[in-house]
């Protein structure tokens, strides 16, 4: 072997020997992602296989009017699988709203089926329903409306009410649309919690760089006959190795306990976790190239991260940002990196899906090395 | 080998780091770099150890120009750093190891060499111990070893003793004399003057980035025209006219009233001593206290910068 590679060699075994030595590291790069993961895995629904039940939104009724018309829709209402109704007067009602104990509060007038009869048919004046809501939940307001004007034309249709007869003019089937299995929400929170832990990591490794030059580690790693190859390329193939780890720890866990399966392309996701993982090795290098000082590189490093994370849609899937955010964050490359994983997992997608989130990941990480070997002080301490 | 250091000049921005460093070092031979903090040691090292470009001049590997990054004939230094640049988390063996590794050693020549190394820093049964676990002087001395597991020729140490104690001190002087001995070429920088005088063939001493002499600890003496100092102290402080009739006394170069203490500079002490006595004797005054001091690198400093090692 030759004496270069056998130093490549020696630097790689360094890295990897310190990591798994390095307690902390360990659990913050390999425990943290997977119960974070499982928490907003299970708060977003769980394996979708009937586990989680889906949440009824606590709803308070007044009803003034006290007529067969709004006994009918309380009784429709109460019956509707996404609301929890409770009946009471409406100044209790307001408060336990306010308090946040209500989601919202609807309070049919009195005269009101008399009124609301007669306004459907274009006789007098349509009676005026509050709806009490909580501003910091809006959408609640959009939700609940909609399914009292749901269940009041049903009531309200029947023909003790008015002559002829209304009725919804289609039923609505919901279906899951994946070629995989069906969706697993743990899925999509360990692809993002990965990848938003594997970046930490990397960080982690860019100031480690920065620690070795001022404690003059890095003075005598320069002193050996060493490119800069070497020297900087044994830390892009180390930090990867550990990514590459991490997320095979992971995903383990995340398919033995929470039943996440490679759906699509096994090949796919290797394409992707190694393509992710030069990115979080890259981005560590960019930081240390870039960096002066350990806590503020820290600190801007890790707000940084957080905010591609963000935009990647590790936290929230990305198809529920605006329009324009959609686009924008389709040149953030963890965007690619949670698509790419949440392709080859629950999407259960082909390996032509996962070439072009990895193509993107590779070019990322080649443009970070670049500005690292050209932004990096290697006469500095 | 031989180590020539040939008109070194290096700036950051606008600061002289090194204005002008030349010297040449032979097998065999421990070469004292001694100055202050700041007088360019470190930096004239980096240039030597090839981690610096130097913004002119150059060093020379027996005759052989002296490259930075992989050059090659790095291979014939090792560089012990001012800082104790070690694996804390891994063992005193894997860092022997990793270093090894690093000028290409593995298999059973890595054995080999990383035994020889503990064997001679006395380390042998601490190999399995994390440098952390370790004194400051052991940490010294497992550095030292993870310079010496390529077996470098030419071996650099940057003031190597900071924060050790004396018995450690001891044991790494005692090492590089082992090291000198086998032939190869070492410069210590340092700026113990006390180290130097122990270690050195030969001292080059360094102020704001230029050498100021380069000369065996004897030539320095001699050269520098320093002097001896004989300390006295007497029931009463000898008057005016008795320090002016001792500043008569054959060979006599200085004598100051120091408090109460008469102090008088001499370049021979055997001859001049008696005669101040004397002389001091027949005008009453009454010795309580004596002491005297060779002159040494400390005065030789101070003759030649106008201040002490210690006081920069």
């Amino acid at each position: 072997m030759s004496p270069s590679l056998t130093a490549f060699r020696a630097l790689v075994r360094k890295d990897l020997a310190l990591f798994i030595r390095d307690r902390r590291a360990l659990v913050v790069s390999v425990l943290t992602p997977i119960v974070v993961a499982a928490f907003f895995g299970f708060l977003f629904g769980g394996t979708g296989a009937g586990g989680n039940p889906v949440s009824r939104l606590p709803v308070g009724i007044t009803d003034l009017d006290d007529s067969a018309l709004t006994k009918a829709v309380l009784e429709s209402l109460g019956s509707d699988a996404s609301l929890q109704v409770q009946v009471l007067p409406e100044e209790p009602a307001q408060q336990l709203v306010r308090s946040g104990k209500l989601r919202a509060a609807i309070v049919f007038p009195a005269g009101f089926e008399a009124a609301a009869t007669g306004a459907l048919v274009g006789n007098g004046h349509m009676p005026e329903v509050k709806l009490l809501y909580d501003p910091s939940q809006s959408i609640i307001r959009s939700v609940v409306a909609s399914l009292l004007t749901q269940h009041v034309m049903q009531r309200i249709s029947r023909p003790n009410f008015i002559a002829s007869t209304l009725s919804l003019p289609f039923t609505l089937e919901s279906i899951a649309a994946t070629t995989g299995p069906r969706y697993n929400s743990y899925a999509h929170s360990f692809a993002g919690m990965s990848i938003q832990f594997i970046l930490f990591m990397g960080i982690d490794a860019g100031v480690a760089l920065l620690l070795m030059r001022q404690e003059g580690m890095w003075r005598r790693l320069r002193a050996a006959p060493l490119s800069r190859g070497v020297l900087l390329g044994s830390r892009v193939v180390s930090t990867a190795l550990i990514s590459m780890a991490i997320l095979a720890v992971v995903y383990l866990v995340a398919g033995l306990v929470f039943g996440v399966r490679i759906a699509g392309s096994l090949p796919g996701f290797v394409m992707i976790a190694i393509g992710f993982s030069l990115l979080a090795a890259t981005t560590g290098l960019m930081i240390s190239s870039l960096g002066r000082s350990v806590g503020a590189t820290r600190g801007v490093a890790m707000f940084s991260v957080l905010i591609l994370v963000m935009l990647g849609g590790a936290w929230v899937p990305a198809f529920l940002f605006p329009e324009w955010l959609q686009q924008v964050t389709e040149f953030v490359p963890t965007r690619w990196a949670v698509d790419g994983l949440d392709g080859m997992t629950w999407r259960g997608l082909p390996l032509q899906a996962a070439l072009m989130p990895a193509a993107v990941l590779l070019g990322w990480s080649a443009v970070f090395a670049l500005i690292a070997v050209w932004r990096f002080d290697w006469e500095g301490n | 080998m031989h180590l020539v250091a040939d008109h070194l000049q290096k700036k950051f921005g606008a600061t002289t780091a090194v204005a002008e460093v030349s010297f040449a070092a032979a097998p065999g031979e421990v070469l004292g770099l001694l100055g202050p903090n700041g007088a360019g040691k470190s930096t004239t090292i980096s240039m030597v150890a090839g981690l610096t470009t130097p913004d002119s001049g150059s060093v020379q590997i027996d005759g052989i120009r002296l490259g930075i990054g992989a050059d090659p004939s790095k291979r014939h230094l090792g560089l012990v750093t001012q800082e104790i640049a070690l694996l804390e988390e891994l063992t005193a063996r894997m860092n022997l190891e990793f270093f090894g590794g690093l000028y290409g050693l593995a298999g059973r020549t890595l054995k080999v060499r990383i035994d020889a190394a503990l064997a001679l820093t006395s380390l042998a049964d601490r190999a399995k111990d994390p440098p952390k676990e370790f004194s400051g002087g052991m940490r010294r001395r497992l550095n030292i070893a993870c310079a010496l597991l390529h077996q470098p020729q030419i071996l650099l140490l940057d003031e190597p003793t900071v924060g050790v104690d004396p018995q450690s001190r001891n044991a790494i002087f005692e090492t590089i004399e082992v090291l000198a001995g086998e032939g190869r070429t070492v410069v210590y920088t340092t700026h113990y003057m006390e180290e130097v005088e122990r270690l050195c063939d030969r001292v080059v001493i360094i102020d704001h980035g230029r050498v100021l002499a380069d000369d065996t600890l004897a030539g320095l003496l001699a050269n520098a025209a320093v002097s001896n100092r004989l300390t006295l102290k007497y029931d009463l402080p000898p008057d005016g006219a008795a320090q002016a009739e001792i500043r008569g006394v054959a060979g006599v170069t200085r004598v100051d009233l120091e408090g109460s203490e008469l102090v008088v500079c001499a370049a021979d002490l055997g001859l001049a001593a008696p005669r101040v006595l004397e002389r001091l004797a027949a005008r009453g005054y009454r010795c309580l206290e004596l002491t005297s001091r060779r002159a040494n690198l400390e005065d030789v400093f101070l003759t030649l910068t106008g201040r002490t090692l210690r006081d920069t």
